[in-house]
């Protein structure tokens, strides 16, 4: 698995010389056919798939406003090349933003412009980077447009805010329709539908794993701290990423949430129905599947019959929780006006934080010094509270306000210019691991320069995918995973539970270490 | 009449014709293709007219692409500005009498004219000597590149070296609108730039130069941070929202 060699880490990012074909494979998994076809596309390559791929992408040109004009814009200025991760992690050329959409651009313009329908009578399409859809482009789209964490780094530097990601769910959602899903992804969807989340946990699991955490905080606190599931008539429905309920640092998190509830008095509740945040419908950029992976959330809100929608640390499901969710399975009238919908769990915590009705000591914190990771898709695709950068100064103000020590990493790797942890998108899959891999590098460089420079022991972050992604790569750069940890795991530990009602059991004042499994 | 004269007048009103209907075909397109969810790049403002301010700044000032890369925004800023300062001053073959502030800009105008193929070749050396620019860039994008700078270098033949007969070529234009054809002088850096110009305003509507329009129609940076608040329903998706159940 491992035939490839983990980037060097050095001073700074150097941008790489493009190389050609370095990533060139046949890329990750492929759909079987009842993964493809639960979703509603064909189980295996068509016959006509040329003809069914050239129509799609003039359906979706004709559907997308922003995918059209993206096509048409791009002027080869280069002021993308050195931005995309990958790139910088691989030196693939492919893996440049323009190249990589250079890929779909040039079946555009052959098939959808008169330029290329012209200059094509004539063979004379390579004039201006036009060419013919083959098996061969095909393989190519599949392999490159699953190396593109749809992150928007590159349309932040863009002059026109051309998107990237917005290329890649398109290609994607082409090969889906001609039969060439990614197993991942699509395998994901179906369980959502069937179980519902990602992970495939059942009902029965999730009450025995909640029930657990109840115990765990329990013997840390001293309080009857509850994580209730499916109850009707709560406040709130905290929708959380399905890796939250025991992934490591993930679970952490969600304890965190738990505690901040318990201490502010408000009443929720966890949804079996709604139990994961995420929604993979946007990384294949299929809007029916996104809606209908939404429609959950709706559906369990209603037959619980909260107040609120809360949502989890995860990064990709807060951009469409954010930015889509109204929109798709909206509107959310029958919700209390007075917050907005959704909401996002730091946004809960930083008020109750600035209006005091938390009991912090952020000492506890003190054998850790921090930096933070900003979620792509939250940084540069959502926005938390009513100024826009809240997305920003939100997560550091809380966890400043519990921790200590924090510093942050360079500028231009932070903020709106973030790095990807090199997960996203869909490709956090162990089929998939050179491209993780190689993808982190740049945050890893930022992260070795404030281990370096600032003490920095651990790394925050606010999403189900960085967290997982991280965990499994960050050995590979001589870090331990232990090093990422969850905000609201921060928060959590930083809980002081003196004023609050214990459980008789003999059991207080237990440090407050969580068990660290793998 | 000459026959120059006549293919000029002819090759004049067709590529008029054709920059206009396709780059208003072009621009309805975009106006009316629809833009199904929210997908500003943030922070994005939260008002509409925080929005003209971000537009603005992406248009007159190239904000992005400075923050991107300073050499791409020196040349092709200096190049834009300077075009936009060369056309200002062409106006004044186009009218009579010329209006005031065409004539407040013909002495920047004329020097404009070395800025803008000063830019120009800046940007052509970059797309051959930087290595990523080189792999991205296809035969079209080097000629385009060429013909901007054949059009500004036989433009500022024309106005320092070897002067053409501006007033005849004035007299040209003024009778293209009127519909009335003066004759056109026949010098060779003059057929030179008008060549080049009308095959610019042939291609214009069908090549990367509809990034013109396209900006103000990206949706990365033309969209209001409303989400949460309004819905945005394409006309395609009403119909997926008839058949949701709840």
């Amino acid at each position: 698995m491992a035939d490839f060699e983990t980037p060097e880490l050095k001073d700074y990012v150097e941008v790489p010389l493009p190389q050609i074909g370095v990533m060139e494979s046949d890329g990750p998994f492929i759909a079987k056919p009842d993964h493809q076809e639960a979703l509603g596309f064909p189980g295996e390559l068509v016959d006509d798939w040329e003809n069914v791929a050239v129509n799609k992408l003039a359906d979706l040109t004709k559907r997308y406003k922003g995918l059209r004009v993206f096509l048409d814009s791009c002027v080869k200025c280069g002021a993308c090349t050195d931005k995309c991760h990958y790139y910088l992690g691989t030196t693939d050329a492919k893996n440049m933003p323009v190249a990589r959409q250079d890929l779909l651009r040039s079946v555009y313009r052959y098939y959808h412009t008169p330029a290329g329908k012209i200059l094509s009578k004539f063979g004379a399409e390579k004039l201006i980077g036009a060419r013919k859809l083959t098996e061969d482009v095909i393989n190519e789209w599949y392999n490159y447009f699953h190396q593109c964490s749809q992150c928007r780094r590159c349309s932040v530097f863009c002059p026109y805010g051309i998107d990237t990601a917005e290329v890649s769910m398109a290609a994607r959602e082409v090969l889906d329709h001609i039969g060439v899903g990614q197993k991942y992804c699509n395998e994901i969807i179906g369980k959502v539908y069937k179980i519902g989340n990602n992970l495939g946990l059942p009902e029965p699991a999730l009450a025995d794993t909640l029930e657990g955490l109840e115990e765990e905080i329990e013997e840390d606190t001293g309080v009857a701290v509850k994580l209730p599931l499916n109850q009707k008539g709560k406040d709130i429905l905290l929708v959380t990423p399905s890796a939250d309920f025991f992934a490591e640092p993930h679970v952490d998190g969600l304890i965190g949430y738990a505690k901040v509830f318990h201490q502010a008095g408000l009443s929720w509740t966890i949804s079996s129905h709604a139990s994961e945040a995420g929604n993979f419908g946007m990384f294949i950029g299929s809007y029916e599947n996104m809606q209908r992976v939404s429609m959950r959330i709706r559906e369990a809100a209603i037959e619980l019959g909260v107040k609120r929608i809360v949502f989890g640390e995860c990064g990709h499901a807060w951009r469409i929780a954010y930015s889509f969710l109204n929109t798709l399975v909206g509107p959310f009238d029958f919700l209390d006006p007075n917050y907005p919908v959704p909401q996002h769990i730091l946004e809960v915590t930083h008020d109750l934080i600035q209006s005091g009705k938390l009991d912090i000591d952020a000492s506890e914190n003190d054998h850790m010094t921090l930096t933070f990771h900003d979620s792509c898709n939250v940084a540069r695709a959502t926005r938390m509270g009513p100024k826009p950068g809240g997305q920003f100064t939100i997560p550091r103000e809380v966890i400043k306000a519990v921790c200590n020590n924090f510093y942050d990493m360079p500028d231009g790797t932070i903020n709106d210019a973030t790095y990807c942890c090199g997960g996203g998108g869909g490709l956090l899959t162990d089929d998939l691991m050179e491209i993780r891999v190689k993808g982190a590098m740049p945050r890893m460089q930022a992260l070795k320069t404030v281990v370096e420079e600032n003490g920095v022991t651990h790394m925050a972050a606010i999403c189900a995918i960085c967290k997982s992604q991280f965990s499994k790569v960050i050995p590979y750069y001589g870090f331990t995973m232990d090093q990422i940890v969850s905000v609201h795991q921060l928060v959590g530990d930083a809980l002081t539970w003196d004023n609050f009602e214990k459980v008789d059991t003999g059991a207080d004042d237990v440090a407050s270490d969580s068990n660290e499994q793998e | 009449m000459s026959f120059l004269t006549i293919l000029f007048a002819a090759l004049f009103y067709f590529a008029t014709a054709v920059i206009l209907f396709g780059l208003g075909y072009k621009i309805w397109q975009y106006a009316t293709t629809p833009a199904p969810l929210k997908i500003p790049v943030m922070p994005a403002p939260i008002t509409k007219s925080g929005v003209v301010l971000r537009m603005a700044e992406e248009v007159v000032l190239f904000k992005s692409l400075f923050r991107s890369n300073k050499w791409i925004w020196i040349f092709g800023w200096m190049f834009h500005f300077a075009l936009l300062l060369v056309l200002m001053r062409h106006l004044r073959y186009f009218q009579e009498p010329v209006w005031w502030w065409v004539n407040l800009v013909q002495p920047f105008g004329k020097y404009a004219g070395y800025a803008m193929v000063i830019g120009l070749v800046g940007l052509f050396v970059r797309r051959i000597t930087v290595a990523r620019v080189r792999y991205i860039s296809a035969p079209s994008d080097y000629l385009m590149l060429l013909m901007l700078i054949f059009i500004g270098l036989s433009g500022l033949m024309m106005k320092y070296i070897s002067h053409t007969d501006i007033v005849a070529v004035k007299a040209f234009f003024l009778g293209l609108m009127r519909f009335d054809i003066q004759p056109l002088p026949g010098d060779t850096p003059l057929i030179i730039h008008l060549s080049l110009v009308v095959t610019l305003m042939l291609i214009f509507p069908f090549s990367k130069l509809l990034h013109v329009p396209g900006i103000f129609f990206s949706p990365t940076r033309y969209q209001v941070d409303n989400a949460r608040k309004k819905r945005h329903i394409a006309p395609w998706a009403v119909k997926l929202d008839a058949t949701r159940k709840s």
